[in-house]
């Protein structure tokens, strides 16, 4: 059985302009000691769908179901939430000074963090847990370190602070939502280093969400690719990045500058993301794909791709990846043959 | 961003230069009798020229002072010391009315496109700015102007009258790339102007900037902390730590031969999309954090986190000269330069713990 | 209402919707982020009963007059006869007087109305005072810093540190008490903390990019002021406005119940509770009317200025991060 296990989620907000559908039937597994990439752009409902699981959306309809280790999670009420929130699931975000309270101590946060989920703990207990924890993210002395307040900290060791305590009742499962946006490089690959020690440790299951597909490269077992509050691509880390069949995907990783450094032109994706709001009718990445033909007016479903059950992807294009790559050329080609598209610089 | 760099470019025709440029800012006194005299080193001594034409790349991380030397340069903060010269003209110390001349000619494009624009003006009136201040264009001919420059970022001139919180972030920063384009500067100095956008509209930004150097002849100076994109759009490139340039030379000669093992550091951390690179590379990870700015470390700034310090590295500080016999145009501030092919993993720093950066958990390498 | 209040609620929304697409984009076409505002506060319905409430009363002391012709009793006329009993008491509410007469047989209906001209005239001027000399110390001392904020804020606080009462009565005894000397007390009396709520605005907009970028352009400081950020802290202050206008009328009030603001015989609402609150037990119609009459106008403002707050600073709808 799969430790996370979620069926086509629903988020939805009401706003004075009408419905904003966040994620519009979302669904993926986790397993244990696996790392899930989920990566999208803003306002591709990476985040949001995640928060909805946890129950740390307000205002939202939710629709769908999320399992975890076989529990609904999206049924639960606010006190069982809470139980599972912490001790079964850890959480990361961006900014660490959104959840490390900054009037009270590092270590003090992570001692009370352990106590509220088990009681027995002692205090003497539950600070040499936090020492230990802190040790383990590679926070310099720990002893003296657990009685700093996070200003203390730099950016780097709150966010591994924060990995401490979202460690500290030994979750099955992390969510670590854009955890290096905010990092510089070197401290980013040190932060995603201390994830990947831990995992390995522990088996610790990882949701990683993430703009970034250097990250996904690095550390993703798994990758889901989400626009417009729909998963578009699901494959495995290799398959996503060499072998896709999703135009959005394959738009995404063409618009990177190349790593080898020829200095070519970039191709990015014309246009811009839509409104979430008012979205376009059929494949939501048709205004911007280069191979949208009529059928792309009918939203596409997922699809497996070339026989693989654990690729899928929701676009027209034949799921054969050779008779995919011949239709693709043709669409390029009546492109080519029409008058020249007003393609964004 | 020139896709031909040309070499010939390097002697003479110099739009900029930097000499010596320092910046400190004073730390507030934090009581109101006691007078702190805590500065932070922002820039600490940094020289560089910008030549006609070019893309001068800028990387570094948080607080390596190179948002601060752009606004030096640009002059929207006084400068402590030093010099900088543009078309051979010291505007090191001129006030803010003699400023207005050259401004013309220089620009800036802000990182933040939701910041950067006045959420209470409209379009039109934002990228006409530079015409009324310099008192160059009223009424139905700035109008006329503005929707010509808004045509030339991809901009579409009807949206004339709308405000900023109606554009997407993409369309945001062209808004920004216009404003700076009014007048048709000769610099246009670029702070993070994509760090803030989705991949694939960072890229049309990019483009769209390659585009108007070609069209315009535009001089950049590009600050951004992604390498890649530094990378892509620069012709050269200097590599800052703590205040100073540790690193500068030709794009393709900085990363393929990086001499300085902050550089390598950098350049090996860089996350990369492309799972079999990812797995295979070895990747250095610099351990601690970038010292404090108002005591920065003696000798090389990078000591106590270098994994090749020696005890010179701790009692000078290195020239920023060619090292390992690379042209006059690749220069490095280190004493024990990295050569080509050799493997950083293999150092360990030979001075004494207590001028070092130690963590406990945490190894050299992966 | 404290400073701290009116600080957190005055946040300026200045950060639009999320990623709105073209077709989005198409509907909001041209909307400011003014008439934004003025359409939700449109749509509260509080803020709307109170608006109209404020308009009756705004209606009321402009047609004062037309009370005056229709009972036929003058705002200053005595009915020694049929307007006091024969103890020489007030009489209570009756068909020829409906809200009943004062001590001297005067209608208090035509009176409460002509003291809400007083009460509007002083709260509209001395918050307009207020509210200028506040803004322009606010930017100068936020914007141009250094020495300027040094010594404009050592005056803010030394201003904010003055006792009000014992100060406007002592200058009133200095000066004849006259409506303009209530205005100008009133008006000098609240500017700091306007400046100061200003100021505060102006330092952390003063950092945004599109300041510096005006900057960069070379825009001088008097641009950058009036034309760069002025808009931006206007909504704060028009909060602060609405919200600085019933302070004014009760402050008014306060002062002509002390004796030192607008004198006898001008109907006023603060001088009438003034004569009332010795007749409070025979005659309680002559305290109640204006009493009710200011609790009005002051709820009335408040409720209007809570909308108004509300409108600027919609964080309801900000809730997609």
């Amino acid at each position: 059985m799969a430790l996370l296990e979620v069926t086509d989620l629903t988020v939805s907000f009401s706003t004075p302009d009408g419905t904003l559908n966040a994620v519009r039937g979302l669904s993926f597994t986790v397993d244990e000691g696996q790392t899930l990439g989920i990566v999208g752009e803003s306002g591709s409902g990476k985040s949001v769908s995640t928060q909805t699981i946890m129950g740390l959306t307000r205002g939202a309809r939710v629709g769908g179901q999320a399992l975890f280790e076989g529990h609904d999670l999206l049924t639960m009420n606010t006190h069982q939430l809470q139980a599972i929130r912490g001790a079964q699931v850890g959480m990361i975000f961006q900014d660490p000074l959104s959840s490390l309270h900054p009037y009270y101590r590092v270590g003090w946060q992570i001692i009370e963090m352990i106590r509220s989920h088990d009681k027995s703990t002692s205090k003497a207990q539950a600070k040499a847990r936090a020492i230990e924890l802190l040790r383990l993210v590679g926070i310099p002395q720990p002893d003296r370190r657990v009685s700093d307040f996070p200003h203390q900290f730099s950016g780097g060791m709150r966010q591994r602070a924060m990995i401490a305590m979202a460690m500290a009742l030994n979750p099955k499962l992390l969510i670590a939502d854009e955890p290096t946006t905010a990092l510089d490089v070197t401290v980013q690959a040190q932060v995603l280093q201390v994830m990947k020690r831990l995992q390995q440790e522990f088996g610790t299951a990882i949701i990683m969400i993430t703009h970034d597909l250097g990250v996904i490269a690095d550390v993703a077992d798994d990758v889901v690719v989400m626009y417009a509050g729909k998963a578009m691509e699901h494959a495995d880390r290799n398959t996503i990045f060499y072998k896709h069949h999703n135009p959005y995907t394959e738009g995404l990783l063409l618009s990177l500058p190349a790593y080898g450094g020829e200095r070519e032109r970039l191709l990015p994706i014309a246009g811009q993301p839509p409104s979430l709001i008012t979205l376009p009718q059929g494949c939501p990445f048709r205004p911007r794909c280069p191979y949208a033909f009529d059928k792309c007016m009918e939203e596409p479903p997922l699809v497996e791709i070339a026989g693989d059950p654990e690729h899928v992807s929701a676009c027209w294009l034949p799921p054969d990846m050779k008779k995919r790559e011949k239709m693709r050329q043709q669409l390029l080609d009546r492109d080519k043959a029409a008058t020249a598209p007003a393609a964004a610089r | 961003m020139s896709i031909n760099a040309d070499a010939s470019k390097s002697d003479g025709d110099v739009l900029l230069r930097v000499d010596n440029l320092v910046k400190h800012f004073p730390v507030q006194s934090t009581s109101l009798f006691s007078r702190n005299k805590d500065v932070v080193h922002a820039v600490d001594g940094v020289s560089l020229e910008v030549r006609r034409g070019e893309t001068l790349g800028l990387v570094g991380e948080t607080g390596c002072g190179k948002s601060t030397l752009a606004r030096c340069i640009m002059r929207l903060h006084d400068i402590t010391s030093g010099r900088v010269e543009f078309e051979g003209r010291d505007i090191t110390r001129l006030s803010t009315g003699q400023m207005r001349p050259f401004r013309r000619d220089m620009q800036m494009i802000f990182q933040d496109p939701y910041g950067s624009l006045n959420p209470r003006r409209r379009v039109g009136s934002i990228i006409g700015d530079p015409f009324s201040i310099h008192g160059l264009a009223d009424g139905k001919e700035r109008k006329r102007r503005v929707q010509e420059v808004m045509e030339l970022v991809g901009l579409n001139p009807e949206h004339f009258n709308r405000f900023p919180a109606e554009f997407s972030g993409g369309q945001r920063q062209r808004i920004g790339v216009a404003r700076a384009l009014a007048l048709r500067p000769k610099l246009i100095v670029c702070d993070e102007p994509v760090s803030a956008l989705d991949v694939s509209i960072q890229a049309q930004i990019i483009n769209l900037l390659a585009d108007l150097q070609d069209e315009l002849g535009l001089t950049y100076i590009f600050i951004a902390h992604d390498l890649s994109v530094v990378r892509h759009v620069s012709d050269r490139v200097a590599v800052m730590y703590l205040g100073k340039v540790g690193e500068l030379g030709e794009v393709e000669g900085v990363y393929q031969h990086a001499r300085h093992p902050y550089t390598n550091a950098l350049l090996s951390a860089v996350p990369v999309p492309d799972p079999a690179t990812a797995s295979d590379r070895h990747q250095i990870i610099l351990v601690g954090d970038v010292p404090s700015p108002i005591a920065p470390p003696s000798g090389c700034r990078f000591h106590p986190r270098c994994p090749k310090a020696r005890d010179t590295c701790v009692r000078e500080e290195p020239d920023l000269v060619p090292r390992l016999g690379d042209p006059p145009t690749h220069v490095a501030a280190c004493h024990f330069p990295v050569a080509d092919g050799e493997d950083l993993a293999d150092s360990k720093p030979e001075i004494g713990a207590d001028k070092r950066i130690v963590e406990e958990g945490l190894v050299g390498n992966v | 209402m404290t400073v701290g209040d009116i600080v957190s609620a005055t946040h300026v929304p200045d950060e639009g919707p999320l990623a709105v697409g073209p077709e989005a984009a198409r509907k909001i076409e041209g909307r400011s982020p003014w008439q934004l505002a003025f359409e939700r506060l449109r749509r509260d319905r509080a803020a709307a009963i109170s608006l109209v409430i404020i308009i009756l009363i705004i209606l009321m002391a402009v047609i004062a007059p037309v009370f005056a012709h229709l009972t036929g009793h003058g705002v200053f006329e005595q009915f020694r006869d049929t307007g006091l009993s024969v103890d020489g008491l007030p009489r209570s509410p009756r068909s020829a007087f409906l809200f009943g007469t004062d001590d001297q047989g005067r209608d208090v209906l035509v009176r409460v109305a002509y003291g809400a001209r007083v009460s509007l005239i002083v709260g509209v001027l001395a918050t307009a005072l207020t509210v200028s000399i506040g803004t322009v110390i606010g930017l100068a001392a936020g914007y141009l810093g250094k020495l300027v904020d040094t010594v404009l804020a050592r005056l803010i606080d030394v201003m904010l540190s003055l006792p009000f009462l014992l100060f406007a009565i002592s200058l009133a005894s200095v000066f004849q008490p006259s409506l303009t000397i209530v205005i100008v007390v009133l008006g000098i009396f609240s500017w700091s903390s306007v400046a100061r709520i200003v100021r505060g605005q102006v330092l952390s907009i003063r950092e945004r990019e599109y300041v510096e970028a005006a900057r960069a352009m070379g825009a001088g400081p008097w641009r950058i002021m009036f034309i760069d950020i002025l808009p931006n802290v206007l909504a704060p202050i028009i909060v602060y406005t609405t919200l600085l206008i019933p302070v004014s009328i009760v402050g008014e009030a306060t002062l002509s119940y002390l004796g030192v603001g607008v004198q006898p015989p001008t109907a006023d609402w603060g001088q009438m509770i003034a004569e009332a609150a010795t007749y409070y037990s025979v005659a309680p119609w002559f305290l109640i009317f204006p009493s009710l009459a200011l609790l009005i106008t002051t709820l009335a403002f408040n409720i209007f200025g809570d909308g108004v707050r509300d409108a600027f600073d919609p964080r309801s709808d900000r809730q997609m991060g």
